[in-house]
């Protein structure tokens, strides 16, 4: 069961459709997507939003 | 010249190395590597000074050391080298021109002045603030310029990287999928534009603050954003260590990953969780909610955590399953015992494995989980867990590729083999002191970025049970081993780099640095076909049990401080 890979880099000349999961991992972009939004959102924005909702020292 | 690359066809790996890149490799290898001798001798001053009895460097100088310590080899020696790492996976092992060389070279020297001025204002003396920088402690505002300076040329680089990915896509340099190698530097790119981006939006505003032009910054905000620099740079760390790892297998034994998909899917979750856990930073203070901190340090980066576990797994099981398809199948042990331990880039990859993995990644989890981390925080233990991650697991496997590196890329042969087999060992054996004995000082309340814990000029006294003097002194003569392992490194690589012999076609045959089919391993799609592996198997049970007993003795250590009656 060796993995072969199913599908050229740049599309596919048969038009075999790849798995959603291969297209992902074959486009660094989409990865690079999800590697800043992801951690924007949860970590930086939320984090943010709740430090900037503390109440400031009269 | 835009366009016109030249090549040369490597005669170990049949790969083709672009000239650009090939120099653009030795440049940011050779930097790296003077900044780790600096910042290890500043390490070295550190640990002396935090040895009571030896206790070397006055107040001032220990924070300024500190300082220079913790920017030279967490930042500009890792860096400076993974930049090389990305150019190697991607123009290397895709056979491929690497994009933009003009501005890979305009990166590189903003890299280097930025470096540059930044030791300057530590080495003034106006700039201790250690590396984290807390604001309202400032720096002069060429220190941050530095900082600021040495991200951009790092994100150039990054963006160099990608460039090339396109570029060997369009030109179709490889086929199928990219190899595990590279992407795993796709991780530890994509982790480092988020930690650039992080960083520019935290260290232009301190910057402007320290020339006037900001009047206030607000403390804990300057935490949330610049952690979410400083804990994600370690994660780039850890996603082009582990690709190191696979690297070094495939080139020495010829080992493919078990599964492409599992590995592959391992640093996918890196890439979407492994930065939340910039939160564990944030653990005590006050204002941020706890389900911020509980779900960006638990329920997520346990996701993460499965990841470095895959990887834990998958990397010794492929050398099992490459040994044992070269017929070392007798018993569960055969393969590792009959494994190329003289050869220090196997020596070295296979420590920082073990190292990372049970003292790394235990520690790390212990002081992630937030009630845990109330027992340690701000104490020698979060030093000691880190030097497990960076120094035993980062560093020992930059160390261990570069034994590759000199033959392929430089083309020299390594100098001092017989110095060169040790160097490992007694690097691993001094990291794994400092790490162990830090964490054991933590244990027993040793604060960490303390210059006197006899605390003998203090108002208020306080005593350190004896054992934490031991635990110091032992930390001193594991810091003497770790330096002496890393000169150890820097003659080899310097002498060789530039003294060396010439790796000729004789030298080659004596001497082969690449493995059967060790090429292609590390340069094309495709998994072992098996998962026969019962000496991984019990690896991985033996860790599991350290484990799940480490974390809950914690658990006992908590319960004490606030005992229930
Ligand atoms: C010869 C090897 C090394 C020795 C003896 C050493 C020793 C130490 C010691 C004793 C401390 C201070 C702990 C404290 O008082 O809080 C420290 C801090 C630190 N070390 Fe190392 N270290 C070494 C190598 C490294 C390497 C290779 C890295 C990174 C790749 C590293 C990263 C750091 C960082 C980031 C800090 C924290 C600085 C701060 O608190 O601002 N060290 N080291
Ligand atoms: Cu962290």
């Amino acid at each position: 069961m060796a993995e072969t890979p199913s599908g050229g880099p740049a599309g596919d000349p048969q038009g075999e459709r790849l798995p959603p999961m291969q297209l992902l991992l074959d486009n660094p972009f989409l990865l690079l997507f999800i590697g800043v939004a992801v951690p924007a959102v949860l970590y930086t924005i939320w984090g943010v939003m709740e430090v900037a909702q503390i109440p400031v020292a009269q | 010249m835009a366009n016109a690359a030249a090549f040369r066809v490597c005669p170990e790996t049949g790969l083709k190395v672009c000239h650009h890149a090939e120099i653009l490799i030795k440049a940011n290898a050779v930097v790296a590597v003077v900044f780790l001798a600096i910042g290890g001798l500043f390490g070295l001053l550190v640990a002396l000074t935090r040895w009571p009895a030896v206790h070397i460097l006055p107040a001032d100088l220990f924070y300024l050391a500190l300082t220079a310590h913790g920017a030279d080899v967490l930042l500009f020696w890792i860096i400076f080298f993974e930049i090389a790492v990305l150019y190697f996976a991607s123009a290397v092992l895709l056979n491929s021109r690497l994009a933009a060389p003009k501005w890979a070279w305009f990166a590189f020297a903003l890299m280097l002045v930025g470096a540059l001025m930044a030791n300057v204002a530590v080495l003034q003396g106006e700039s201790s603030v250690m590396f984290t920088s807390y604001v309202p402690m400032k720096a002069a505002p060429h220190f941050y310029l530095g900082l600021i300076v040495f991200a951009v040329g790092a994100l150039i680089a990054c963006f160099v990287f990608f460039g090339t990915l396109v570029i060997a896509r369009q030109e179709r340099t490889y086929e199928g999928s990219i190899p595990l190698v590279t992407f795993g530097a796709v991780t530890a790119a994509v982790i480092a534009v988020y930690t650039i981006a992080s960083g520019a939006i935290i260290l232009i505003p301190t910057f402007l603050w320290s020339v006037g032009i900001i009047p206030h910054l607000d403390s804990i905000m300057y935490k949330v954003v610049w952690w979410g620099m400083g804990h994600s740079s370690q994660q780039i760390n850890v996603s082009a260590h582990v690709a190191v790892w696979y690297a070094i297998a495939a080139m020495v034994l010829g080992a493919k990953p078990l599964s492409e998909k599992v590995s592959r899917t391992a640093f996918l979750l890196y890439i979407a969780f492994l930065q939340l856990a910039s939160a564990h930073h944030l653990l005590v203070d006050p204002g941020i909610s706890s389900s911020w901190k509980v779900f960006n340090t638990s329920y997520a980066i346990y996701l993460a955590v499965l990841g470095s576990m895959i990887h834990g797994m998958s990397v010794p099981g492929a050398i099992e399953a490459a040994q044992r398809r070269r017929g070392l199948t007798q018993g569960a042990f055969d393969w590792l015992r009959r494994a190329p331990w003289g050869n220090p880039a196997f020596s070295g990859m296979v420590l920082s494995v073990i190292m990372f993995g049970f003292l790394g990644g235990i520690s790390g989890v212990v002081l992630g989980t937030e009630q845990l981390n109330l027992i340690m925080h701000n104490t020698l233990y979060v030093p000691g867990h880190f030097h497990a991650t960076v120094v035993a697991g980062t560093t020992l496997a930059f160390m261990a590729i570069t034994y590759l590196v000199v033959p392929l890329i430089f083309r020299k042969e390594i100098m001092f083999p017989g110095m060169a087999r040790w160097q490992p060992y007694l690097f691993g054996l001094g990291a794994m002191g400092i790490s162990f004995f830090m964490m054991g000082a933590g244990t027993l309340g040793v604060s960490r970025r303390h210059w006197d814990m006899t605390f003998a000029d203090a108002v208020l006294k306080f005593e350190y049970p004896p054992a934490a003097f031991l635990m110091m002194g032992l930390n001193g003569i594991s810091a003497l081993l770790a330096t002496l392992g890393g000169i150890m490194f820097i003659v080899i690589v310097v002498g060789s780099v530039f003294f060396g012999k010439p790796r000729d076609e004789a030298a080659i045959k004596r001497n082969p640095v690449i493995g059967p089919s060790g090429g292609a391993a590390v340069s094309q799609y495709g998994g072992e076909a098996t998962f026969n592996l019962p000496g991984t198997t019990i690896l991985v049970a033996v860790f599991f049990v350290s484990f799940v007993l480490y974390y809950f003795i914690n658990w006992k250590y908590l319960s004490e401080v606030w005992p229930l009656r």
